[in-house]
């Protein structure tokens, strides 16, 4: 019976995450190409509801790992879990999203497993008989390599967010249902979580959003940035800055564009009085549609940017905002 | 309390990164080496709590080829008291997954109460080694931490974590992995003397067979076929004008030709 290829779900609020659809959409796709099914594992607890939504998007088969102790996400008793089921069911290859649940747990389920993973790719190919190639940006994207895991089995992968598309639900796909309760001993697992704070003051968050604008080394101070925030709730955009906005105290290091900074990979990056260092192109270069705002004709930025506007981002950053309301009335 | 700190000796940020001619890797020849970026904080707050009193040692350990020195040395110019150099070159060999095994094999020869390290180097990118290593000692694990607090006692930790728009608080026992993010400490800029004394440290270097280690123990299980350049982004247009004109221009382009709006 040839190995299943597996995408593991991330919930939040209950839902599934989008990135767990791209996996899943992948997952359907690499097991059509090579006659193999395609499964959905999430691990929590009270999943039937949202895994039988969620496998519209591609899964013959859900696995639900459900356990009170699972209900909230922890490594160690998460990897275990998966190691477990993974280790008894012999998957051909287990995706996850790259998110930053994914990236905590891939690692150590691929060191428990005593597999290979790729981390953070952009693009998934296979062969006929399964054996996977991925594709991953290296030294923040200035390189890409092509990686394969040859022997050890499951091959093992997270995958960019917002890079991988996700396919049309079929709401008449009847996945087989696979529940497991696994043993999870309460007093064993070295992690208690305390408590989750927001930090993004209701503006989507950097990865995660399809506009982004982001400001530099131009703005000249913190409370410019309020021009900034401006054109993004016009846009209902995200608001990045790069790291000498950060270093210089005007924005948090979670707002942080560039190679020591967040990868985003929106539909729209507005750069505002960014030069374009190579470590901020890093970041953002895989935009699909970058505009520039600089007052320097040579700033570097000017380079990679689709349209870019040659002024000052004082005059132009407001005028833009008011040319796009009058294009939305 | 003994602090192990993972570190790894990586191009700085400033180097144009090119695939060899063949594409079976990237150029490293002239490329300017040093102390990963996230590691910095990670041997930053190992001194910091060294700092804060108590009976504190702070051992710095890499994977890494001779030139790895120079990164230790920062290390211990920092602050860090005992370098450990895993250097052989079969290690060079492996991957992520690989160098975990390398280090965990290490480690437990060390007394360990904490171990730190970068969320990722900035080479490859691969963000594993840390939650990996945890998974081989069999403890804890907590990934791209923005903030450490030590219980009195030394038995656990609270710890901020960074998700995607939000940040979570946990607590975790020790010994532990923490993997360390920006925003964590401001890493220090060794003074001058440390440096001096720094350089005359002695580090402790040892082999696959110092270790007792089988090159099967590590072998790498992904494999490499083949490094390319990204595809060059088309040069796009710079609008001209005068401002009214420019952004009117901007917005039209981005709703008939990018069809964002």
């Amino acid at each position: 019976m040839a190995g299943e290829i597996w995408s593991i779900g991330e919930l939040r609020d209950g839902e599934l995450k989008r990135p767990s659809l791209e996996a899943l959409t992948k997952a359907r796709a690499l097991a059509d190409a090579t006659g193999r099914k395609a499964a959905l594992v999430l691990v929590g607890q009270d999943l039937e509801a949202t895994g039988k939504e969620a496998a519209a998007y591609g899964a013959d088969l859900l696995y639900l790992v459900e356990h009170g102790e699972l209900a909230a996400y922890r490594t160690e008793p998460h990897a275990k879990a998966l190691g477990d089921l993974a280790s008894e069911r012999k998957p051909e290859a287990v995706l996850l999203p790259a998110t930053s649940q994914g990236k905590d747990l891939a690692p150590r389920l691929a060191a428990r497993l005593r597999t290979g993973l790729a981390t953070d790719c952009t693009d998934v190919e296979t062969d006929a008989s399964g054996t996977l190639t991925f594709t991953r940006p290296i030294y923040a994207g200035k390189a890409l390599e092509k990686v394969r895991i040859p022997d050890a089995r499951p091959q093992m992968a997270t995958l960019r967010p917002k890079v991988f598309p996700v396919g049309s639900p079929d709401a008449s796909r009847q996945p087989e249902v696979v529940r497991v309760t696994p043993e999870v001993a309460a007093g064993a697992v070295g992690t208690t979580v305390r408590e989750t704070v927001q930090t993004s003051a209701g503006r989507i968050e950097l990865t995660e959003a399809d506009f982004i604008v982001s400001g530099g080394r131009g703005l000249k101070d913190a409370e410019n940035f309020a021009l900034l925030e401006e054109l993004a709730d016009t846009l209902g955009a995200a608001v990045g800055a790069s790291r000498a906005a950060v270093d210089s105290g005007w924005r948090d290091h979670q707002d942080q564009v560039g190679q020591t900074g967040k990868t985003v990979t929106p539909s729209l990056y507005i750069a505002c009085g960014i030069s374009g260092a190579i470590q901020h192109l890093a970041g953002m270069s895989s935009a699909k549609c970058i505009v520039a705002i600089n007052k320097d004709p040579e700033a570097p930025i000017f380079k990679v940017a689709d349209y870019g506007i040659v002024g000052d981002l004082f005059e132009v950053v407001p005028a833009l905002k008011s040319a796009l309301l009058e294009a939305k009335s | 309390m003994n602090i192990v700190v993972c570190v790894k000796h990586v191009p700085d940020t400033e180097a144009a990164i090119k695939p060899l001619p063949d594409g079976s890797g990237v150029a490293t020849e002239g490329l300017n080496y040093v102390l990963n970026p996230y590691d910095e904080f990670a041997v930053e707050e190992a001194v910091k709590i060294k700092e804060a009193g108590g009976d504190t040692q702070v051992t710095v350990i890499t994977v890494g080829p001779d030139g790895a020195t120079k990164s230790l040395r920062t290390a211990i110019a920092m602050g860090a008291d005992e370098a450990v150099h895993l250097n052989d070159p079969v290690f060079l060999e492996t991957d992520a997954q690989g160098t975990a095994v390398i280090l965990a094999a290490a480690i437990q020869t060390l007394p360990f109460d904490l171990i730190l390290c970068g969320k990722q180097a900035v080479d490859d990118d691969c963000a594993q080694v840390g939650p990996a290593l945890a998974e081989l000692l069999g403890i804890p694990s907590v990934s791209v931490v923005t903030q450490l607090e030590l219980e009195g006692d030394g038995k656990k930790a609270t710890v901020h974590r960074e998700l995607e728009g939000a940040t979570e608080v946990l607590e975790c026992t020790l010994p532990a992995v923490l993997t360390t993010q920006k925003g964590l400490n401001e890493p220090r800029y060794p003074a001058l003397p440390m440096i001096m004394k720094a350089k005359r440290k002695e580090i402790r270097t040892l082999d696959a067979s110092a270790l007792g280690l089988s090159p099967d123990a590590f072998a790498p299980r992904t494999e490499t076929v083949e490094v390319s350049s990204p595809p060059p982004r088309q040069g796009g247009r710079i609008l001209e004008g005068d401002v009214a004109e420019v952004v009117r221009e901007a917005v039209r382009l981005l709703k008939e030709e990018a069809k964002l709006l």
